[in-house]
């Protein structure tokens, strides 16, 4: 009998010891799941229907408030991993947001030809190394930035936000150092622009790249998180990260390639979020920052699944109120946030002991 | 070889601004199961902390196996074969019974890796963990969440097993369990350091005793002496047994 097959078994003869006193005061289903914030997402969807009338309409701002939602998620993901994990609050997150998107602009601006082309596979051959490219790059710089900027103020919150801040305006001086402190265009290769219709709805094709690599993300995080060792760990970790050390395992090394996973998923969402605006400026990232942290903050601090959640919450709503009452864009998300605060004050999925 | 598995010589223990361990001198011989009994705030349990490096020695020496472990990283003393039973059990409320166990099991990287040999075993002393193997940790009770703190601590074979107030909150029938669970442990041939404020428990399992007062280890000797001194029993805790 292997370890997996016991859990099928429910039926055990009673051991006629207190055990099994305590065995049958509890009845529970298994796994039991929270499912109520998953219907956040349509409920919002549905909700904001009447208001906009057309259904085309609104199937366009559908698809373009998920495509956000989901670039806004492959941003958030590491930061609530690295808060969950360490209880470190990082505000230079946006750092590596707006060096990828910058790296991209150098890599696709060598592939002219291949972003020029009207093919579409010779467009994902170029799109591809400068997503790779900008990770790696974002990936070495968190690794420095959690060595020199972070390590030294484990613990002290206010610190961290300080110079996590101040980390933040120094890369984005050496950003502008390197790149020139101008806006960049950063042009939509040729096969990824244009719009499909769906009935009279025209959606951008480039919303649908951003939702498929949105989903591609999320689908490797939750297999590394539910399926792994690791991923064990790292849940393990940001319910308890004593417990995990007791257990044998060092956790500041675990941070340490969460963060840099982390950086190096900003710098993927930088190059989707500059290819989403068609420029790159260097404040870009601090502009991001106030979204992801309604995000973390809705989705629970700690929690993937909440971030996936509460991106899509942020990026859908973000559009419905850039079409019904462009002046409240901002606000909506904040709140959007103090509604579902008020609903559940630790987030949509609470992370345990935290 | 030494007959000591575990020693502290004179540590001392800071918390922040506050001194909390004045000198703690204990011995826990090899293979038996010693007790670590006082009042509350008497230091217990600071200094299973301080064993586990979780917080560090300010003074003082703690060897294990003829190991000076005094400055080691709360991951390498574990790396030792040391396994440890918080006060507050460490259970992951989010994960499931079988992933708690699956993380105490370092050989293994998946939950058909571990030792079905041993997960028996565990499973015929603790049947809630069998029973609730893949719901979520946080839904069991108190009782079995402690059942299944220590069983995630003997998951694999360990040298030294530091438990703090297993019997804590436990109903008196569970209690007799959890008794029954560590005789078996201490049989196969595991070291035990527990704190333990119930005496009925304490009586039952103890072969050598610590007792701390005031940050310090104010009698040590054998569990049996002491049960038998009313005297001594009323002079260091102030009942008796």
């Amino acid at each position: 009998m292997n370890a997996d097959q016991l859990s099928q078994d429910t039926n055990i003869p009673s051991a006629g010891s207190a055990a099994t006193a305590g065995v049958k005061a509890l009845t529970m289903k298994r796994l039991e799941f929270d499912w109520q914030p998953l219907l956040l997402v349509p409920m919002l969807a549905l909700l904001v229907l009447p208001f906009i009338g057309s259904g085309s309409t609104w199937l366009t701002l559908t698809v373009a408030g998920l495509a956000m939602g989901m670039i806004i998620f492959i941003i958030a993901s590491g930061l609530t991993l690295v808060f969950g994990l360490m209880d470190v609050l990082n505000f230079g997150h946006g750092v590596f947001i707006a060096l990828g998107a910058f790296v991209a602009t150098s890599v696709l601006g060598v592939m002219a030809d291949w972003t020029g082309s009207q093919e579409l596979w010779r467009n994902v051959v170029a799109v591809l190394p400068a997503m790779l490219v900008a990770m790696a790059v974002a990936g070495a710089v968190g690794l420095a930035f959690e060595r020199f900027i972070v390590r030294p103020v484990y613990g002290q919150h206010l610190k961290q936000i300080l110079i996590t801040m101040g980390g933040m305006i120094i890369g984005e001086e050496l950003i502008k150092v390197i790149w020139g402190p101008q806006q960049i265009p950063l042009a939509l290769p040729e096969g990824m622009r244009g719009s499909l219709l769906v009935g009279e709805a025209a959606i951008e094709k480039y919303r649908l790249v951003a939702v498929v690599v949105g989903l591609a993300v999320f689908a490797v995080l939750a297999w590394t998180l539910n399926r792994t060792k690791i991923g064990l760990l790292i849940r393990a970790g940001v319910q308890d990260r004593e417990m995990v050390e007791s257990l044998g395992y060092r956790i500041r090394r675990l941070f340490v390639g969460v963060f840099v996973v982390g950086s190096a998923l900003a710098g993927l969402g930088g190059v989707m979020w500059g290819l989403y605006q068609q420029n790159v400026i260097p404040q870009m990232g601090a502009q991001v920052n106030v979204l992801i942290f309604i995000v973390i903050i809705i989705g629970g601090l700690g929690s993937t699944g909440g971030a996936l959640i509460g991106a899509l919450l942020v990026g859908l709503m973000a559009n419905y109120t850039g079409f019904l009452a462009p002046k409240l864009a901002l606000f909506s998300n904040i709140a959007l946030m103090v509604a579902v605060l008020l609903w559940r004050p630790q987030g949509v999925f609470p992370v345990a002991n935290r | 070889m030494t007959q000591n598995l575990l020693t502290l010589s004179g540590v001392h223990t800071h918390i922040g601004a506050y001194h909390i361990l004045h000198g703690v001198d204990l011995a826990v011989p090899r293979g038996q199961l010693t007790l670590l009994l006082g009042r509350n705030g008497a230091g217990k349990t600071t200094t299973l902390r301080t064993v586990m490096g979780l917080w560090r020695a300010s003074q003082g020496r703690v060897v294990f196996a003829g190991r000076d472990i005094t400055g080691f990283s709360t991951p390498q003393i574990a790396g030792l074969n040391i396994a440890y039973v918080p006060e507050n059990m460490g259970i992951f409320a989010d994960l499931t019974v079988k992933e708690n166990m699956l993380l105490a099991a370092r050989e293994a990287k998946r939950a058909n890796q571990m030792d079905d040999g041993r997960l028996k075993w565990i499973f015929s002393l603790f049947p809630a963990v069998e029973k609730f193997w893949n719901h979520p940790a946080g839904k069991l009770s108190g009782g079995q969440k402690q059942m299944l703190a220590v069983a995630r601590a003997m998951v694999e074979p360990r040298e030294l097993l530091i438990v703090d107030e297993p019997s804590k909150g436990l109903a008196p029938a569970i209690i007799n369990n959890m008794i029954d669970a560590f005789a078996q442990l201490k049989a196969s041939g595991v070291t035990i350091l527990l704190v333990e404020q119930n005496i009925h428990f304490a009586k039952r399992l103890g072969d050598s005793v610590a007792v701390m007062d005031n940050g310090r280890v104010v009698h040590a000797g054998s569990m049996k002496a002491l049960a038998e001194d009313e005297a001594l029993q009323q002079s260091l805790l102030g009942l008796a047994l």
